[in-house]
């Protein structure tokens, strides 16, 4: 296996985007990675995506997105692992590298998800069908039923998460990219609307559209496009059931702690030397699992972290410093990539008002269903 | 969905019959061909007892199109006294009642309508099991 490097990075503001479509959005992350690094050509694309077939009714992304960068001829394909798609589009790309098959190439994870489908039963399509959805459940109400058991043990309260959005706004209001740009108090997190109960409107990432694009290259090759190359020191995926019922503890992500375990283990590196960390906050209580599940804070520690300021900027472990999914956005398929660009910023010393100072290790994590799938991926600087 | 695809389910939403594993002991509903606790293959045919326990829960309030009219409404994860698990609406109640640790009966009910005026949905949802008429 050869090393592997990010040497480029770019990425649409995510937000709702009425002016752009599915493929001007990957066109312009696209773009703005391969200028970053000045290449023009790339040996393979990866595009992540979850549900570009329901939201727009377009499928066989791979070729659309090579031909609309005139590089059809190009190896290109879509790669679908839910909200996780950007995150094993990604673990694609890496491995194409690594292997040696290709020389450069480009991961970019897209997702349009405003153009006018029902956004809660294209999102329920990431769980089972048969078994959860056709009885009504929702995507936030299988959250909602990871939070109870919780608030039921005693292990998170409720005003824990509170606090893990009001952290998550105040970071995003510091990023030029994020949907919401503005800080929200404890107060307005209570008052929010109910969705599924115990977790309210401002406790579930927006809809958003927005793409992201990372470059990949050999480590030994990566001079040739940057002088500030990123390394990926581990990789690992991994799956667990579609159905929450079917988890013999439905609080636990068992899918986490297996994916981490598996990057760190390649990484050869142990939770402490994380020292920052993108995690999948597609609901304010899947952040306190990951904490937990990545070894980055034990069980009180993790559900109090945006409260005490362990996870928040300046803290122990900051957190999401891109805003998180909460206020940067979630364009599905491209929240995987967009989490390891907030890496890549950060290790490159580039991250402005949310920089973690002397970061040299970072991870990120991207989640797919209820837990069904995890992608973590650890990145160091050179 | 198209109607084969109900008729297919019939087995499991109608009558709960369920699958249990004879190497581990492990019960999956609807039946499955592998364990998924120990990947034997060697699967014997059970129906499960019309009661549970509720897991966990929630109260739905922004529902799915086909539910708009229940809204807000109980869903849990249920389990029976055999061990299998099953998420399921939780009615004649009081949503809020529904916590874990709750006893339910399990009840043949509509589940849905599929459709402008299409086909009605069956399936079992939980019914509390109150301690006089126990
Ligand atoms: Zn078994």
């Amino acid at each position: 296996m050869r090393d592997v490097a990010i040497v480029g990075a770019g990425m649409t503001r995510f937000g709702e985007l009425w002016d752009a479509s599915l493929r001007d959005l990957f066109v312009e992350a696209a773009l703005a990675g391969l200028g970053s690094a000045g290449a023009d050509r790339v040996d393979s694309i990866y595009v992540g995506n979850m549900a570009a077939g329901q939201f727009v009714g377009q499928e066989h992304l791979g070729p659309l997105m090579a031909d609309h960068l005139g590089m059809h001829g190009v190896p290109a394909v879509r790669i679908e692992s839910a909200c996780a798609s950007g995150g094993a589009a990604l673990r694609m790309g890496f491995l194409d590298i690594a292997s040696g098959q290709s020389d450069l190439v480009l991961v970019a994870g897209v997702e349009k998800m405003t153009d006018g489908a029902d956004v809660t039963n294209v999102l329920a399509t990431a769980s089972d069908q048969e078994t959860e959805v056709y009885h009504g459940i929702t995507f936030p109400g299988l959250y909602a039923m990871i939070a109870r058991l919780r608030m039921e043990r005693g292990t998170t309260t409720e005003e824990d998460l509170h606090w893990i959005a009001v952290k998550n706004h105040r970071h995003g209001a510091m990023n030029p990219k994020a949907q919401f740009r503005r800080e929200i108090s404890v107060d307005d997190v209570a008052r929010s609307t109910m969705v599924a109960e115990p977790l309210r409107m401002l406790h579930c990432s927006p809809v958003s559209d927005g793409a992201a694009a990372v470059l990949l290259a050999p480590l030994d090759q990566a001079r040739r496009y940057t002088d500030r190359p990123v390394r990926i020191a581990g990789s690992g995926m991994a799956t667990s059931t579609i159905a929450l019922a079917d988890r013999p503890d439905p609080a636990d992500l068992d899918v986490v702690r297996l994916s981490a375990e598996r990057a760190y283990a390649m990484a050869g590196m142990s939770p402490e030397r994380v020292q920052l960390a993108e995690v999948h906050d597609c609901f304010t209580v899947a952040e306190v699992c990951c904490l937990e599940a990545l070894h980055l804070a034990n069980g009180s520690e993790a559900s109090q972290a945006a409260r005490t300021g362990y996870s928040a900027l300046g803290g122990r472990v900051p957190v999401n410093t891109s805003g998180g999914l909460k206020s940067k956005g979630h364009p599905v398929g491209a929240t995987g990539v967009a989490q390891v660009i907030e890496l890549f910023d950060q290790l490159r010393g580039e991250a402005g008002e949310r920089q973690v100072p002397d970061a040299h290790v970072g991870l990120a994590q991207n989640m797919g269903g209820s837990g069904a799938s995890s992608v973590v991926h650890i990145l160091e600087r050179v | 969905m198209p109607s084969p695809r109900y008729t297919r389910d019939i087995p499991a939403r109608y009558r709960l019959d369920a699958a249990r594993c004879s190497a581990c002991g492990h019960v999956a509903l609807p039946r499955r061909t592998i364990c998924s606790g120990c990947r034997s293959q060697d699967m014997e045919p059970v129906r499960l007892t019309r009661r549970g326990t509720v897991v966990t829960s929630t109260v739905i309030h922004v529902p799915p199109d086909e539910f708009t009219t229940e809204a807000p409404y109980a869903m849990a994860i249920i389990e029976t006294p055999e061990g299998a698990r099953l998420m399921a609406q939780v009615v004649d109640c009081q949503a809020e009642e529904v916590v874990p640790g709750m006893e339910l009966s399990l009840e043949f009910r509509r589940i849905r309508r599929e459709g402008h005026g299409g086909i009605l949905c069956y399936g079992h949802k939980g019914v509390p099991v109150r301690r006089h008429e126990a």
